[in-house]
């Protein structure tokens, strides 16, 4: 996937109070990670916090003041407001006697298969992510961060050990001396990204969701209050700390401010990881990727656990949550994925939903039988076995049925593409369930879907 | 009138004598039908006029009143001053002087089933997998009190208690292959191997320790009935003779 | 003003079914023997049967919650 950046933007010239963007790609290498004195020199160094005790506290604080300020939202694919996490944080750590010291913890798990941003970000602009992370520690008072990142990714891997390993050896005297950071790799699943899953991981356990509450931020790692950050928002944080509110906002719209990174794929001559303003439209970023490769179908946004829009209204759409609602859409963790005219929407949902069955933690029964019966009858549709008619009316219900019934996300994921797909799809899904499979059934997948080794189920209480 | 009532603490077979012979023997019955129900429940096992709750509260009060008569089983015997059982041998193992192994065993098994009805009762406080680890207990306690009842009663010789004996065995190693052939369970393959094998392993050896135990000779002196007893006590029930 | 709720853990949960047995007016099961639950509050009259409910589950994964409002 490469990464994109205006043309004008120079390495040597810092970004500093560019309005425009690129921001969070700015100095992006071609290949490699941007090291820490040209990551400095384009950025600036971090602002100290002042002070010692109180007056540093104070400090924090007022850092979390400016992130609300700035209106930055979480970037993982739930748009959580990211100085509401870090109150809640700094709070419970307070609250507690004596007790356990909060913890930071960096969401670079990236299950969603059709995005890499924050894969990128880890790659090739490191010491972003980990001045974001530094200074989240600084701000609810914690000393360690962990950073969770997608163990099939080695690159990724790579550069973050090389990036500490060159703060290791240089002693700065910033805010970030002090804080402890970790590099802990993280297995390649889809739920395995999900907060409480990550936790789990990172406590010793199975990277599997358990059941909330306690939610992370009161008891997380270890049982300490843990703040569980996308690496995007961290980045994002990194930017607002040197630059400001005001500076933040003057991208973007008001409700949703600042820019985003999409990862836009499918069928687009340039596929890649994008950074766009909130609000721009769709249409500028296919020009962006230079353009289509195949008439398009439909869109799918978010993630695979998103919402599709019909190409026919491809130039109404433009890229805030704001803009999407009317869709019943959202830019969720920022997933752009164009499907072809020459796609069996059906046989893609099929194998779709058959992936998104495999991936569930198999702990809670709606999500183990429900999904499961969902990619049945869509491959009843697509050519298996079974009464074709019942199949849409089944998904209808099934869509119902398994939403809010497990301990994370997932199925409330799959109900939304289920009730989206009956939507935009409905003319192909009718048209199958009259004559049976089509001839682009057969067809090679144009989503993918990674093959994941089988992992070990819940362990039996 | 007095003299038609077997006095409660006299020398001889008295109330409590039968009282806690007859408590014990029910408490027994009471418990091998718990630990049926308890394989019931945990099989899932229901019919429309038995429904599932109905199974598993069945399996809750029939456990509260085999410990009801365990505890009457356990009172009388302390009571009854024929035997001087003391309390504490009631619940610390092998501390009497009256058949001390075969009674202590009787008091393993009343301290085994007291931790799994207390947290049974308990189960919100101590969580889920607490309970469930403490509830394997009953396997444990099940055997040992059969043994208990065997080496301990006078009885054991009389058809009633032996035949009630073989009853409650049977039941209870139905149960246990019941559980064990339970294709939903997680346990292991070798889990359940050891189950049956123990189980039958355990029948086994009864039936080939009976005969020359219990219900061999002379067994009341070789149990560790104290010898001031002896002569006293046979182990047919009814013929108690009592010296002045 | 409080009220209650019922909530189930979904790990947990292991579908034996006893709290739709005890709880008809609102539980019920799905095609595979999970509860549905509506998340609104309880009718006061029917908290004691929540309770027992909640305290018959093997599992203890149902839960009767406590919510000031």
């Amino acid at each position: 996937m490469s990464a994109h950046l205006s043309p004008n933007q120079l390495l040597d010239r810092p970004a500093s109070d560019e309005p425009g963007l690129p921001r969070l790609l700015a100095g992006i290498p071609a290949r490699g990670g941007l090291g820490l004195r040209e990551h400095l020199s384009l950025h600036g160094e971090l602002p100290v916090v002042e002070g010692r005790g109180r007056a540093r506290r104070a400090g924090a604080s007022g850092l979390i003041d400016e992130v609300e300020r700035a209106g930055l939202l979480g970037r993982g694919g739930a748009g959580f407001p990211t100085a509401a996490k870090l109150r809640a944080v700094a709070g419970a750590s307070r609250s507690l006697l004596g007790g356990a010291r909060p913890i930071v913890v960096v969401n670079g798990a990236e299950g969603e298969p059709a995005s890499a941003k924050d894969r990128t970000l880890l790659r090739s602009l490191p010491h972003l992510v980990i001045d974001g992370a530094g200074l989240a520690a600084a701000a609810v008072g914690a000393q360690e961060v962990l950073l969770g990142v997608c163990e099939s990714s080695p690159p990724a891997l790579d550069a973050v050990a090389r990036a500490l390993e060159e703060r290791r050896g240089s002693r700065r005297g910033g805010p970030l001396d002090g804080v402890q950071f970790q590099l802990r790799p993280v297995p390649h699943r889809y739920v395995a990204g999900h907060e409480s899953a990550l936790v789990n991981h990172l406590s010793g356990g199975p990277a599997l969701p358990t059941f909330t509450p306690p939610r992370p931020f009161e008891r997380g790692v270890h049982g300490r209050p843990t703040l569980v950050c996308n690496v995007e928002t961290l980045a994002h944080l990194a930017l607002i700390a040197r630059h400001g509110a005001a500076w933040f906002r003057r991208l973007g719209a008001p409700e949703q401010p600042g820019s985003a990174l999409v990862t836009l794929t499918g069928s687009v001559v340039a596929p890649g990881v994008y950074e766009i303003e909130h609000g721009s439209p769709l249409a500028s970023l296919i020009d962006a990727a230079d353009g289509l490769t195949a008439r398009p179908r439909a869109v799918l946004l978010g993630g695979y656990s998103g919402t599709w829009v019909d190409a026919s209204r491809l130039r109404e759409v433009a890229l805030s949550d704001r803009d999407l609602s009317p869709f019943g859409a959202s830019l969720g963790a920022g997933v752009v994925f164009v499907l072809s005219e020459d796609a069996c929407p059906v046989a893609e949902l099929a194998r779709l939903t058959r992936w998104l069955a495999s991936q569930s933690a198999r702990q809670c029964g709606p999500c183990l039988f429900g999904l499961d019966a969902i990619a049945s009858a869509f491959e009843q549709l697509s050519g298996g076995a079974g009464k074709r008619d019942a199949a849409e009316p089944r998904l209808r219900s099934l869509a119902a049925l398994v939403r809010g019934r497990g301990a994370c996300s997932h199925p409330d994921g799959v109900s939304r593409l289920v009730s989206s797909s009956l939507d935009v799809f409905a003319l192909e899904l009718a048209d199958h369930a009259r004559h049976g499979p089509c001839a682009a059934c057969a067809r090679p997948s144009e989503l993918p879907r990674p093959r994941v080794p089988r992992p070990a189920t819940a362990a039996p209480a | 009138m007095t003299a038609l009532l077997p006095p409660l603490a006299a020398s001889g077979p008295s109330l409590a004598w039968y009282l806690t012979r007859s408590t014990g023997a029910v408490a027994l019955l009471l418990l091998s039908v718990a630990l049926a129900l308890g394989v019931a429940d945990v099989r899932r096992f229901s019919t429309p006029s038995w429904p599932r709750f109905v199974v598993d509260a069945l399996h809750r009060n029939v456990s509260l009143l085999a410990l009801v008569f365990l505890l009457v089983h356990i009172l009388t015997a302390v009571l009854d001053s024929f035997t001087s059982i003391s309390l504490v041998a009631a619940f610390v193992p092998f501390a009497g002087s009256y058949r001390p192994f075969w009674l202590g065993l009787g008091a393993v098994a009343f301290d085994l089933l007291l931790a799994v009805i207390l947290t049974s009762l308990l189960r919100g406080r101590v969580g889920p997998r607490a309970w469930r680890v403490t509830h394997w207990l009953v396997y444990a306690c099940w055997p040992i009190a059969l043994l208990h009842t065997l080496g301990t009663g006078s009885d054991v010789k009389t058809t009633w208690l032996l035949t009630l004996s073989v009853a409650c065995l049977a039941l209870v190693l139905g149960a246990v292959l019941v559980r064990v052939l339970d294709g939903f369970s997680r346990d292991s393959a070798r889990g359940r191997g050891l189950a049956i094998g123990g189980a039958f392993a355990f029948a086994l050896g009864l039936v080939l320790w009976l005969p020359s135990g219990p219900l061999g000779s002379e067994w009341a002196r070789r149990s560790g009935t104290p010898s001031s007893l002896l002569g006293h006590a046979s182990t047919s029930s009814s013929k108690i003779v009592v010296n002045p | 003003m409080t009220s209650h709720r019922l909530r189930v853990n979904p790990i947990a949960c292991e579908a034996h079914g006893m709290c739709h047995e005890l709880l008809p007016e609102r539980i019920s099961l799905d095609e595979w023997g999970y509860p549905i639950l509506d998340g609104a509050p309880l009718d006061p009259a029917l908290l004691a049967h929540a309770r027992r409910a909640a305290a018959a589950c093997p599992t203890l994964a149902l839960l009767v919650e406590r919510r000031s409002n």
